[in-house]
């Protein structure tokens, strides 16, 4: 069995009307046993940006404390916010670094980033385990229920969504997605991104 | 001890004289007032960086003499000095900024660049087996965070932001003439010819187009930074630096 289903989790990102979410299951299992359902793979960046890391459990922890490190000497080298744009390049370069070696993580990455006239453009991306960029305008995915999250947001995902539609969507396409999935779910967390706010909910979901 | 040619402590890189001072950074310092005269002038919608491009012999072909260097799309760099120091800095300078554009996909801010040549002027004044660079830059770039900015550094590693600065033989002078001449918003066709005004004032022979190296900074409207980078999301970023060509100062020169 692979290291990407050891632990499982998956994580999902979609893009809305001037808002974006970004949603994960709470389940760390070893293999088929379930150890806890608050394992946290979602992460602030910034005020106006997220990261996911679905994969290994111990590969979360490390590269969520890197990134932190990364994004705290570049904040204070430059004296201001890293952009979503700038943040995937740095995600991508920091797991291509260990391309014959690599984290067993897929990072999903769900922002707002600044427009040069002064407004905010939804941004979401996401990368494979040696840095692969994916940039969507819709929706990305992954972690070991990543087949199924494709599934039902084709299905579930429109454009221009409100944020309190965006947030129904993804809940349902993630709630969905991991009740078919053995080593996702209980249980889930999402985050709504808008530009004055972030608007985080936790979700109960089936706990077999 | 304290003799004119600064004694004892004149010979030691690292080792400071009683009265404070690191002698070879001030002779580093002689070597850039000896220099050609370079300066740099920020407009409201740009910036300027000159100087005099002059050859000892007519024999020399100074179509080959660059003394303006392009760093990256967004930075150029003018100096003061010696060459053979700048070239050095010049390739340090883009490695640099190439190793930032692997890391973060973007070329880095003009502070951030600048920072990171200075960083390499510091270290040649702590180091065994080494000189400190004989060289003052004027670094003018502009990033989507602080706009276009000038900086200058010198043979210590220490750097400033300025309006308009000169380095130098004239330096002096051109400063006096540049304070006279500046307000905060001259135009980059005023600041272009403000510069040729203030070179002309301590030029010795003839300023031609041969005689004379521009580079301009010409900031983007903001319909140009929607319109993206050259050739869609992974093209090229589009140029906010470059140089003039000789037919371009040849026709600012006639003005």
């Amino acid at each position: 069995m692979s290291v990407m289903e050891y632990n499982g989790g998956s994580v999902i990102a979609m893009v809305g009307k001037d808002c974006v979410a970004i949603a994960s299951d709470l389940r760390l299992g070893n293999q088929a046993l379930g150890i806890t359902s608050n394992f946290q793979r979602v992460f602030p960046v910034t005020n106006r940006l997220y990261i996911g890391l679905p994969g290994l459990g111990t590969d979360v922890t490390t590269l969520r404390e890197r990134f932190r490190y990364r994004v705290n000497m570049y904040t204070i080298k430059e004296e201001r916010d890293i952009q979503p744009e700038t943040f995937a390049h740095l995600v991508s370069s920091t797991l291509y670094e260990h391309r014959f070696g690599p984290y067993f993580i897929e990072p999903v990455i769900a922002g707002l980033s600044k427009a040069p006239s002064g407004g905010f453009k939804p941004f979401i991306a996401a990368t494979d385990l040696i840095g692969c960029l994916n940039f969507a305008k819709d929706f990305v995915v992954a972690g070991t229920a990543s087949a199924k999250l494709f599934g039902v947001a084709e299905g579930l995902w429109e454009p221009d969504l409100e944020p309190e539609d965006l947030f129904e969507t993804i809940s349902q396409t993630l709630l969905n997605a991991v009740d078919r999935d053995a080593f996702s779910g209980w249980g889930a967390v999402v985050h709504v991104i808008t530009k004055d706010q972030v608007v985080t909910r936790t979700l109960k979901g089936r706990m077999d | 001890m304290a003799s004119a040619d600064g004694g004892a402590y004149s010979y030691s890189l690292t080792v400071f004289s009683p009265s404070g001072k690191l002698v070879q950074i001030e002779h580093a310092l002689a070597a850039v007032s000896q220099g050609t005269t370079s300066l740099g002038i920020k407009a409201s919608n740009g910036i300027v960086i000159a100087t005099e491009k002059k050859s000892s012999s007519i024999l020399i072909d100074d179509s080959m003499i660059e003394k303006v260097a392009v760093i990256c799309p967004n930075i150029g760099i003018v100096y003061s000095g010696m060459g053979p120091d700048f070239r050095v800095l010049i390739a340090r300078a883009r490695k640099s900024a190439q190793a930032y554009w692997k890391v973060y996909g973007e070329y880095p801010p003009t502070k951030v660049l600048t920072q990171e040549i200075a960083t390499v002027m510091q270290q040649a004044t702590q180091s065994g087996g080494v000189r400190p660079f004989g060289v003052s830059l004027l670094v003018a770039g502009w990033d989507i965070h602080r706009g276009p900015s000038l900086y200058q550094v010198d043979p210590s590693g220490s750097f400033w932001a300025w309006k308009a600065s000169a380095i130098g033989k004239n330096m002096i002078n051109a400063k006096t003439f540049l304070e006279k001449r500046y307000n905060d918003d001259i135009s980059l066709e005023d600041a272009i010819h403000t510069a040729l005004l203030t070179l002309k004032e301590g030029f010795e022979g003839q300023m031609t187009e041969k005689t004379i190296e521009i580079g301009v900074i010409t900031v983007p409207t903001i319909e140009e930074l929607e319109a993206g980078k050259e050739g869609g999301e992974s093209g090229r970023p589009r140029p906010t630096f470059r140089k003039l060509t000789e037919e371009e100062v040849k026709d600012y020169l006639a003005l």
